[in-house]
């Protein structure tokens, strides 16, 4: 049976890609996850994972030669944050158009500059629209899970599209947590060896990556977007599998005490469990409040989280990265346009949290519901960006 | 030159001897290749030195754009394009790929699969060089070959840091006070070779035979080779397409183009110079990118040539004992 261990977060994404057993790794040091690089380095130095561990000279590389060697039939993984991801900006269009389903441990850091380590949402924001399958963990736990379940959601022969499980870095990265982690053997057959039916082989040699003119281009992204908008369904094939065989549930969308809610805020990562604390002590004073995680970010769970959101009054978006000069922040945008054609909808507000490692205390989430509480009373929204926890 | 250096016979035969060289054909015909193209002319060379387990990995730029435009294709082996500077990287994952599932039998380990990269000069000079670099010094189990048409062909004859001294071009033009490109070609074989690279050649689609022996010897041994390959390109260069083969020769033997190679350290230049170079005019002339040259340029130019063919000599000399 699986045992609960104390291991730093870190760690134990690492042990799930070896549990994975994975081919190659490619990646580059970044804080803060360069612990998951180290130990997979160490894993397969000592001979624990019998892999190709690529030391490249920058994250630019480390995903061009994931794609090459998932390209090539090979179960890849990779790690970075922030300065890292960017970096690798113009390649990871290259993994679900070449249909190479990469796995990538996302350790979420803000985006210089002033050049900051520290946690926020920036990183993954920026690159929202590259086609790559993203989920939220919000405790080690989660990450660790997903990342096993990445692999199988992205090698899925129905998906055969990236997958990044993104986590709060330093705020998960660097925790020791009580953990359950699987026996190897608790995961015999669960991840057979990848067989990837388009590979580079020489015995059926392909073309891959070929140029495309105007009268094929459109065509190809249609298909990359019918594709990810159908993993889907093995998304949550994948999930209910998992809690039926290990016992712990994971919905594209969660909740906390949302059902009878007026005040939902919607959250991501790992202040999700934080702003728990916020709710408790709300309902405590009566106040109808809930929480609604959108755990799946793209695909986009549209009609989970109408459900999730319709009979509220209102609900307030906190996001964790800046929309410079827009809407507060990407994900008060794409919520609230989510909603837009509901014949009853809730009223939607945005504030932005948690920049650069800035804390969020528990007085600032019982101010995000008195955002909400407000703006129903008023009608009125706030400032387009309210920062809450902002120094005046 | 020293009498002792055994040069190889392939290189004195500077004609295609189609009874000598493999017959079937990787990279096929019905390419959208300029007329003229020594590139496209290189690759058809470069892939009869190697059998079907191979597979290429092509940066963006001309070969690439002219190979495989959907749903048509010029290639007869697994070929993967990925994006403009990262050519090496993508061979790194591929041959570490390669590497795992042999060793893990997913793959039969018995088959040799060589990994050949190719990029143009900007692909590799520039943009990519950091890839080609990590690569080498991995010592991964690949070949590199850079097509060198001396400029960004596939945007529109713009300069790179392999574009040669006083060549105009749309970004280094020649003007009222300027000469054109106003630097000495970055020297990409010797980059590689401190790089320590396993080998290392200059070829040219001129010489047939001397290239299809070169790749052959770089994707025979295991570890990392570079082959800096001299393609002319008529479109950009304002050649005749019917002078681009005679143009690669005369590149070779006015020592612009030294034909050379590097195996594990030690230096052959490549073809026997009894008379010596010819002059660089022999070959600047009747290209337009170099119409303009005024003389003291010219002076320069030969004076560059010439001082590095007699430092490849002296290499060559000095490497004998390796
Ligand atoms: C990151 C990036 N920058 C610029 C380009 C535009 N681009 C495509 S091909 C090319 C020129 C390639 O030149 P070279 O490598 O010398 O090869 P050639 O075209 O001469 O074959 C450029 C600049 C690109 N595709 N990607």
């Amino acid at each position: 049976m699986a045992k609960r261990v104390g291991m730093e977060v870190s760690i134990a994404i690492a042990e799930a890609a070896r549990q994975a057993n994975v081919d190659v790794v490619s990646a580059y040091p970044i804080t803060p996850q360069t612990h998951i690089v180290e130990h997979l380095a160490s894993l397969v130095a000592d001979g624990e994972l019998d892999a190709e561990y690529i030391t490249v000279e920058s994250e630019h590389t480390a995903m061009s030669a994931c794609v090459g060697a998932a390209a090539a039939g090979a179960r890849v993984f990779t790690s970075t944050s922030s300065q890292g991801l960017a970096l690798m900006h113009e390649i990871l269009y290259l993994a679900p158009s070449l249909r190479t389903p990469v796995v990538m441990a996302l350790a979420n850091r803000a985006l210089s500059g002033p050049i900051s380590i520290w946690n926020d949402h920036s990183d993954v924001m920026g690159q929202r629209d590259t086609g790559w399958i993203s989920i939220f963990a919000n405790n080690g736990q989660e990450a660790y899970d997903l990342t096993l379940m990445a692999f199988k959601i992205g090698e899925h022969p129905d998906v055969l599209l990236p997958v990044m499980v993104n986590f709060d870095g330093f705020i998960l990265t660097h925790v020791i947590e009580p953990l359950y982690m699987f026996e190897d053997e608790e995961l015999e057959g669960y991840l057979p060896p990848f067989e990837y039916k388009y590979k580079l082989d020489t015995d059926n040699p392909m073309t891959l990556g070929p140029v495309g003119l105007p009268d094929v281009y459109t065509e190809a992204k249609k298909q990359q977007d019918v594709a990810i908008r159908n993993s889907r369904k093995v998304i949550d094939e994948v999930l209910k599998e998992f809690g039926e065989n290990f016992g712990r549930k994971y919905n594209p969308i969660e909740h906390y005490k949302s059902d009878d809610a007026d005040i939902i805020l919607l959250t991501q990562g790992s202040v999700t469990e934080a702003a728990e604390v916020a709710v408790d002590a709300l309902r405590e004073q009566g106040k109808k409040v809930g929480i609604v995680e959108l755990r799946l970010w793209r695909p986009f769970p549209f009609q989970d989280l109408i459900d999730a959101l319709v009979n509220a009054k209102c609900v307030v978006v906190l996001d964790r990265c800046i929309s410079f000069g827009g809407q507060a922040g990407p994900v008060l945008s794409e919520v609230r346009s989510a909603l837009y054609h509901e014949p009853k909808r809730p009223m939607v507000v945005g504030c932005v949290a948690g920049l650069g490692g800035r804390d969020i205390s528990l007085e600032n989430y019982i101010e995000m519901f008195e955002i909400g509480e407000n703006f129903l009373k008023t009608g009125k929204e706030p400032e387009i960006v309210k920062i809450v926890g902002l120094r005046e | 030159m020293s009498a002792e250096v055994k040069r190889p016979i392939e290189s004195a035969l500077n004609v295609f001897a189609y009874r000598l060289v493999e017959k079937e054909e990787f990279f096929t015909r019905g390419h959208r290749a300029c007329q003229g193209c020594a590139a496209a002319l290189g690759l058809r060379h470069i892939f009869k030195a190697v059998d079907k387990d191979t597979i290429v990995i092509n940066a963006t730029g001309c070969m690439e754009i002219v190979s495989s435009p959907y749903p048509f294709t010029s290639w007869a082996l697994p070929w993967l394009h990925v994006a403009f500077e990262n050519a090496a990287a993508v061979a790194s994952g591929v041959e570490a790929a390669v590497k795992a599932l042999q060793r893990k039998g997913r793959l039969d380990p018995s088959k040799k699969i060589k990994v050949i990269a190719l990029g143009g000069d900007g692909g590799t000079a520039d943009i990519g060089l950091q890839a080609l670099s990590g690569a080498l010094i991995r010592r991964h189990n690949f070949t590199y070959i850079c097509y060198d048409n001396e400029a960004y062909m596939n945007t529109g004859v713009q300069g790179s840091s392999a574009t040669p001294l006083g060549a105009s071009t749309t970004t280094t033009p020649a003007g009222k006070v300027s000469f054109g490109q106003g630097y000495w070609k970055k020297n990409l074989a010797e980059i590689a070779v401190a790089h320590k690279a396993d080998y290392v050649a200059t070829a040219c689609p001129s010489y047939p035979l001397d290239l299809i022996r070169k790749v052959k010897r770089a994707t025979e041994i295991e570890g990392p080779a570079y082959i800096h390959m001299f393609a002319v390109c008529p479109t950009g260069w304002g050649t005749d397409p019917a002078y681009s083969v005679r143009l690669g020769r005369l590149a070779a033997e006015t020592g612009v183009f030294p034909l050379y190679e590097v195996d594990h350290g030690k230096y052959r230049l490549s073809l026997d110079l009894p008379q010596g170079l010819r002059p660089v005019t022999d070959y600047l002339k009747g290209q337009r990118r170099f119409r303009h040259l005024p003389q003291e340029v010219i002076d320069e130019f030969q004076e560059m040539v010439t001082r590095e063919y007699e430092r490849l000599k002296k290499m060559e000399r000095l490497t004998q004992e390796l």
